[in-house]
């Protein structure tokens, strides 16, 4: 839980992923088209990917990937993504992490 | 009755076979393998049955032979010798059950093609009436097909019940009537819809790709699938000028939905993409010449799985933006949203109909 905490609070948009999740990908994809690069973890890659796994669903996040956070605090997997950016809510939260065009 | 396909596939990768004649002789108890009929729960019955003969016989020896201990002292050697025999025997009899469970794994997943391709054939004969009701022949996708029935049972039901409501939404329209009516047709048609996503999220754990198919549906309405369903951004373009007039702010928050709506689509078809691409490279990625059971195939069907997320995905996002709609628009401006989209469908089905009986011009 303590790596969670530190890894999220390291940058502004932080994806927790798998390399063989596709799911985590079209959230990747999602990002990019709204011109944010967050910085994302491959858990499966990490040799601690078991115990994040385990920090990840105590914070709620049942999939466990793709969870992101933003700004430090948990946004959720793609079903809270997908609704906050249908709301209009999304970009707001992005705009300090937007690449300048 | 399942059986973990990492069990699949440890068997598959087993090269070492006992000698083809004690399979022989496990064969022999089971020659009705090659009847597709016996499913394999059954055959894994009568397999448990025949190791618990097996070991009841060397029990039954065991006892009479105690029992003639009693009667005429037989030596305490004759007893150990035969103990020694039916371990042996029940040993030999364990490793030749291993070896036959082995050879059911394989039979196991040629059998369920074998289903699956007599079920595509039943269906496009137009044979299929709820076949997988039939508990006598309830093989491995039995479950699956009596999923698939209670969902089209249910969306016969929906269908009907959306027609109805069609009808209110419409006469209620001209009729005139109060804001507070006209919310409650509004609130019932939106939890209609969201009672057919639960009910396409429950098939889809049972069968994905019935719901990728959409075969419940007509076939126009099925010329427009997305993952699953209707495009919400498609959805959005034939509603919106249904709806007019809208104020500057709607204009501007329906645009801006048309927007997230477009880009969380273009997000999930690549990430489809993505999945076409990893399913087709595991599938293909060991020499091929190998044959068709190897277990390339478990592996990709674990990579299927993420199937079942995307086509929920896929769903969630058109309940978000029906939902998203309904926060934009005023009550009187939802109904005709409402009603244009039953309208919209039913013309589609209705476009299914005229083309299926046109008629053809010869060959």
């Amino acid at each position: 839980m303590d790596k969670v905490v530190r890894l999220v609070s390291e940058r502004g948009v932080v994806l927790f992923s798998k390399s063989t999740c596709c799911l985590c990908y079209a959230v990747k994809i999602l990002f990019q088209e709204l011109g944010v690069t967050p910085t994302v973890h491959e858990i499966d890659q990490d040799p601690e990917g078991r115990e994040l796994e385990r920090a990840l669903m105590r914070l709620g996040c049942k999939a466990p990937v793709p969870a992101v956070f933003i700004g430090g605090k948990l946004v959720g997997s793609t079903n809270e993504v997908m609704s906050l950016h249908l709301s209009g809510g999304l970009i707001p939260l992005l705009k300090p992490y937007q690449a300048l065009c | 009755m399942d059986f973990p396909s990492t069990q699949f596939v440890s068997s598959q990768t087993m090269a070492t076979y006992e000698p083809i004649h004690q399979i022989g002789m496990w064969g022999e108890n089971f020659k009705s393998i090659s009847n597709p009929n016996i499913s394999a729960s059954v055959i894994v019955d009568v397999v448990n049955k025949l190791e618990n003969e097996s070991e009841t016989t060397s029990h039954e020896m065991l006892a009479s032979s105690s029992k003639h201990d009693q009667e005429a002292s037989k030596p305490f050697d004759k007893i150990q010798r035969r103990l020694a025999q039916n371990r042996e025997a029940a040993r030999k009899s364990r490793l030749r059950k291993k070896a036959y469970v082995q050879q059911l794994e394989n039979s196991r997943l040629k059998l369920i093609q074998l289903e699956q391709e007599l079920e595509r054939s039943r269906q496009q004969q137009g044979l299929y009436v709820g076949g997988g009701l039939d508990t006598g022949h309830l093989g491995i996708s039995g479950a699956v097909n009596s999923g698939i029935a209670a969902f089209e049972l249910g969306y016969e039901r929906w269908m009907e019940e959306r027609n109805k409501q069609i009808c209110e939404l419409r006469s209620a329209l001209n009729a005139q009537i109060s804001d507070i009516e006209l919310r409650i047709l509004v609130e019932s048609g939106m939890s209609h819809y969201f009672e057919l996503f639960r009910m396409k999220s429950s098939v889809a754990k049972a069968d994905v790709f019935y719901v990728m198919s959409g075969k419940w549906k007509t076939s126009a309405e099925r010329f427009f699938s997305w993952i699953g369903g209707f495009r919400p951004s498609e959805l959005l373009k034939v509603l919106v000028p249904q709806i007019d007039p809208l104020t500057d702010q709607q204009i501007l928050d329906v645009c801006n939905l048309k927007q997230s709506c477009q880009q969380a689509e273009d997000a999930l078809s690549q990430g489809m993409e993505k999945l076409r691409e990893t399913v087709s490279a595991t599938l293909a990625s060991d020499q091929m010449g190998q044959g068709i059971y190897v277990p390339q195939v478990a592996m990709a069907m674990e990579k299927l799985e993420a199937l079942v997320r995307f086509v929920n995905q896929a769903d969630h996002l058109r309940q978000q933006t029906l939902q998203q709609m309904s926060y934009i628009l005023t009550t009187r401006q939802a109904a005709r949203g409402l009603l244009a989209l039953g309208e919209y469908i039913q013309r589609l089905q209705a476009l299914s109909t005229l083309w299926a009986n046109h008629p053809r011009k010869p060959a």
